[in-house]
């Protein structure tokens, strides 16, 4: 499938004190135009690094992309040069983040900080770039956008900054949104308002949503593809309706299962026994048998790749692979 | 802001009260009265006229009396007369000696900021080459720096061996008749090498507050979410990062005032300009009480406004504080 | 790593801490390091050259200017310890009184920082010396008492701090005097950054006794101190430069040493202000 964008075999490690730690271990995807895709795992998985080495925001040092490609449109964004990269940033793809009430300078208006990017990549004067950002707060449905739009970010609300965020992305149409964790650091009515924001932006744009989150609820919700991520590596993919109702890598199946349901049987929550490895101490062969339910003796011994398991999906455990319906049946209470 | 202006200007007063106190105090309690050292010089002064002298002062009366006494006379702008041979009326004396001083650190300052900025901006956007390791060299130098032993070599330097620069004073014997550039250009000469080497510890300091303040915006968020924007560095550094580093900055600067004042003792005696730091300083020599006090109440004022100063820039820099 | 190991590792601290070993080791050694009596003339050996019996030359008398450097040594850093240590006890005495009495005291000592660092304080500085005689103690005493601030405000944001912990709170439950708690619990831990603020002090303080020095009202002659030595030979700078030069070096090299010392110290005892 020749998608949107299409990630291969991408590497991103880190240069700390203690020595290197691959963050992001090849992790290969693609995102058809104008679908949604969701990413998902624990905190330190990589999503976050994922997301930033497809914008080439990295720190670096100590960050450095190592390999791979990032296809955006026919074009690797990797060989890109600085000057074409950043007619890409916020232009084609566009990224909002976690923290809405540091994500927005205080010291300047919002209207400039959206006015910047449309007068950056569209060219346009000082004033119709302040008219097009009193638009995109109309668009992001904040109240009186005229008058809202001279204010500085500490005199809005944690919601409305990230519908703020959410306008400067938009700005400029781009045809890629990347959002991290929008939503995890807002009161939880709040979070439904900006999900449906942004659904709904995205039907009437056309844009194309790579979501980051660990809110499954949120995934099976807002989104058509997911992909599981477990220490630097991608370890399921598949349609959130197929991985939800039949999850086949031991790991997502431990999610699921740690996830809440209304009207659930009232048993325990089960929970994944242990924690995420250091990534400079992650275990030989397969990085998830220390914790995993199923683990065997050949676990340790060769480091599973991703492989077609049926039905689009794809996923790095040889043993579930085979025995994928039968995650149908298990998962369920 | 303006109700925050007057709630600052209202809140400098118990401030200034300390000041005159403790100035009051501090010429007080040391011994040898300034009357027992006019009479040492005159051998013909009796006891007689050392009272006449010490009622004449005031110092006849208790400390709390001859410090209320002063406190009303200060507050009307009457700083008593100078004990030296002149015996001009101490404003007099500071109002010559005044602009002189500010002058030579509002030139000063003006270097500082307009070389701290850029260098520290420079060394923290490029942190560990080549040209950061020597701005921090000379950040280090800068801070152990004599630097009355710099203006001494500079002046046997560009001042005696070269012969480039004047050694001392404002302007030349001739200068009156020398045309307006001329002026210009004599009076700028005097200035350089007091300027220069005056502005040289809080550059050092500065630049490297500029560096780390820098360092630490560079790693927020909103930097982050400007580069994703697609802005150039150059506006990411200087649009969204510059002013905030900034913030910080303007305090350090407003802190920083004392200790240039007090520096204008050293710089105004070894250039020989008559400033009030030279003023403070000869007086000191002469014990010359009601000039050395008054010097030390409006040192002290000077450095409340330039806090003031500084608390207004901080309050037009960043939003946050305005609206409160 | 461990704090040693840390503070080794760091090349700039660690010159800096060479430069301060060897400078209290000329200190202490002086009177057998020292080729002549610093107070020794000569009439027939005025203002000579570098040479084998004299490094550093001789001053405008002919006393040997090493020997007199030697014994300035002493002078520099027994002002910079004694005044910082004056200092250093006012700050931590006030700065934890503020701290831990907080309320009214905590107000009352604030507004006297306040006051204090609105103060020229070389002004004041100058002014008592003038008035009470340029005596090495009195300028000690004079340092100490106008540069205590900064550690005042360090001892009792950390009080502040601590004093939300739980072990302060725990030995308040259990009744013990505030006095006692300050000194076996607050402190304690408000003492690696006084400790850096100390050392920094001293630098400060070996600058301000050379410019008194140099303004003619530092430590006094026959007494060689860097700032005096430096002072004489201003007069005959073009004649005879090392009379100068030597000393501004040496009090360079001495405050460089300090400063590097105490940065590399607060890199290491305090990790927060690593990127400073």
């Amino acid at each position: 499938m020749n998608g949107l964008l299409s990630v291969e075999n991408l590497q991103t490690e880190f240069h700390t004190e203690e020595g290197r730690a691959v963050a992001v271990d090849g992790v290969s995807f693609t995102i058809a135009e104008g679908s949604s895709t969701a990413l998902v795992g624990e905190s330190g998985c990589g999503k976050s690094v994922t997301a930033m080495s497809i914008m080439r925001l990295i720190q670096s040092p100590p960050g450095y992309i190592r390999g791979g490609r990032v296809m955006f449109d026919g074009r690797d964004l990797l060989s890109l040069g600085e000057a074409e990269m950043r007619a890409v940033r916020g232009n084609d793809i566009a990224m909002i983040f976690q923290e809405p009430m540091t994500s927005l300078n205080p010291v300047l208006t919002i209207g400039y900080q959206i006015a910047e990017a449309l007068r950056v990549h569209r060219s346009l004067g000082k004033r119709e770039a302040w008219e097009a950002a009193v638009r995109m707060l109309e668009l992001v449905e904040i109240p009186d956008p005229a008058e809202r739009v001279a204010t500085y970010p500490h005199q809005l609300s944690g919601g409305m900054r990230q519908r703020v965020m959410i306008a400067m992305a938009l700005s400029c149409d781009p045809r890629l949104l990347i959002a991290d964790e929008p939503t995890t650091a807002l009161d939880v009515t709040i979070q439904a308002q900006i999900l449906e924001l942004m659904e709904a932006l995205r039907e009437k744009t056309g844009m194309a949503l790579l979501l980051i989150t660990h809110d499954l609820g949120v995934v099976a919700e807002h989104c058509e593809q997911v992909l599981v991520m477990y220490a630097g590596r991608v370890v399921e993919q598949g349609a959130v309706a197929d991985v939800f109702a039949a999850p086949a890598h031991p790991y997502t199946r431990g999610l699921l299962r740690s996830l809440p349901r209304l009207g659930g049987s009232g048993k325990r929550l089960a929970t994944i026994p242990g924690m995420v490895p250091p990534l400079d101490r992650l275990p030989s062969g397969c990085r998830f048998r220390d914790r995993c339910e199923s683990a065997e003796a050949a676990c340790a011994a060769s480091d599973p790749q991703l492989q077609e398991c049926g039905s689009g999906r794809t996923m790095a455990c040889p043993l579930w692979c085979e025995l994928g319906s039968l995650a149908a049946t298990e998962s369920r209470p | 802001m303006l109700a925050y202006l007057l709630r600052r200007v209202a809140g400098f007063v118990p401030l200034l009260l300390g000041i005159t106190l403790i100035s009051f105090l501090v010429i007080h309690m040391a011994p040898g009265s300034p009357v027992e050292l006019m009479t040492d010089m005159n051998p013909e002064a009796g006891p007689e006229i050392r009272q006449r002298l010490e009622e004449r002062y005031g110092l006849d009366q208790p400390y709390h009396v001859q410090y209320w006494m002063w406190l009303k006379r200060i507050a009307t702008g009457d700083f008593g007369r100078s004990l030296s041979s002149d015996a001009r009326p101490v404003i007099d004396k500071i109002k010559e000696a005044l602009p002189v001083t500010l002058l030579l650190n509002v030139l000063s300052l003006f270097l500082v900021i307009s070389l701290a900025i850029p260098i520290g901006i420079y060394s923290a956007t490029h942190p560990y080459t080549p040209a950061d390791r020597a701005t921090t060299v000379f950040v280090f130098l800068g801070f152990a720096m004599p630097t009355f032993w710099l203006a001494l070599l500079c002046m046997l330097l560009f001042g005696v061996v070269l012969g480039w620069l004047p050694i001392s004073g404002l302007k030349s014997l001739d200068y009156e008749t020398l045309s307006w550039s001329g002026k210009l250009a004599d009076r700028a000469a005097h200035l350089l090498m007091p300027v220069t080497i005056s502005a040289i510890t809080s550059l050092a300091g500065l630049s490297r507050y500029m560096r780390s303040s820098m360092l630490e915006v560079v790693r927020q968020d909103y930097i982050t979410t400007a580069r994703a924007k697609g802005l150039s560095e150059r506006a990411v550094i200087y649009g969204h990062a510059a002013r905030n580093a900034l913030l910080p900055v303007i305090t350090i600067l407003g802190l920083s005032i004392p200790g240039l004042i007090g520096g204008s003792v050293i710089f105004e005696t070894i250039f020989a300009i008559p400033g009030m730091g030279r003023l403070f300083y000869t007086s000191v020599l002469m014990r010359d009480y009601p000039t050395v006090m008054g010097i030390l109440v409006i040192g002290a004022v000077l450095t409340l406004l330039g806090n003031l100063l500084a608390d207004v820039m901080y309050t037009v820099a960043d939003p946050r504080l305005r609206k409160r | 790593m461990s704090t040693w190991q840390r503070l080794r590792s760091n090349r700039l601290a660690l010159s800096g801490g060479i430069v301060v070993a060897l400078l209290a080791f000329v200190a202490l050694f002086a009177p057998w390091l020292a080729p002549y009596d610093p107070g020794e003339f000569n009439a027939a050996e005025v203002l000579q050259g570098l040479s084998r019996q004299h490094p550093l030359g001789t001053d405008g008398i002919g006393r040997d200017v090493l020997s007199r450097m030697i014994y300035g040594s002493r002078i520099s850093l027994l002002v910079g310890f004694v005044s910082v240590g004056i200092a250093s006890f006012i700050g931590v005495t006030l700065g934890a009184l503020a701290g831990y009495f907080r309320g009214i005291v905590d107000t009352v000592i604030m507004r006297f920082v306040d006051v204090m660092l609105t103060f020229p304080t070389f002004f004041l500085i100058l002014a008592v010396i003038a008035y009470l005689d340029a005596t090495i103690w009195n300028i000690m005493v004079v340092i100490g008492v106008t540069s205590w601030m900064g550690v005042c405000r360090l001892v009792r944001a950390e009080l502040l701090s601590l004093r939300e912990r739980e072990f302060m709170i725990a030995a308040e439950g259990l009744g013990m005097s505030p006095l006692r708690v300050i000194l076996r619990h607050g402190l304690p831990n408000a003492m690696a950054p006084v400790f850096v603020a100390f050392i920094l002090g001293v630098a400060g303080a070996i600058l301000t006794e050379s410019a008194l020095s140099f303004l003619g009202i530092g430590v006094q002659p026959p007494t060689p101190s860097w700032g005096n030595i430096l002072t004489e030979g201003k007069d005959t700078l073009e004649v005879a430069w090392w009379l100068s030069v030597c000393p501004g070096l040496a009090i360079l090299i001495t405050v460089l040493g300090y400063n590097l010392l105490g940065e590399g110290l607060r890199d290491v005892l305090d990790p927060r202000l690593k990127s400073r």
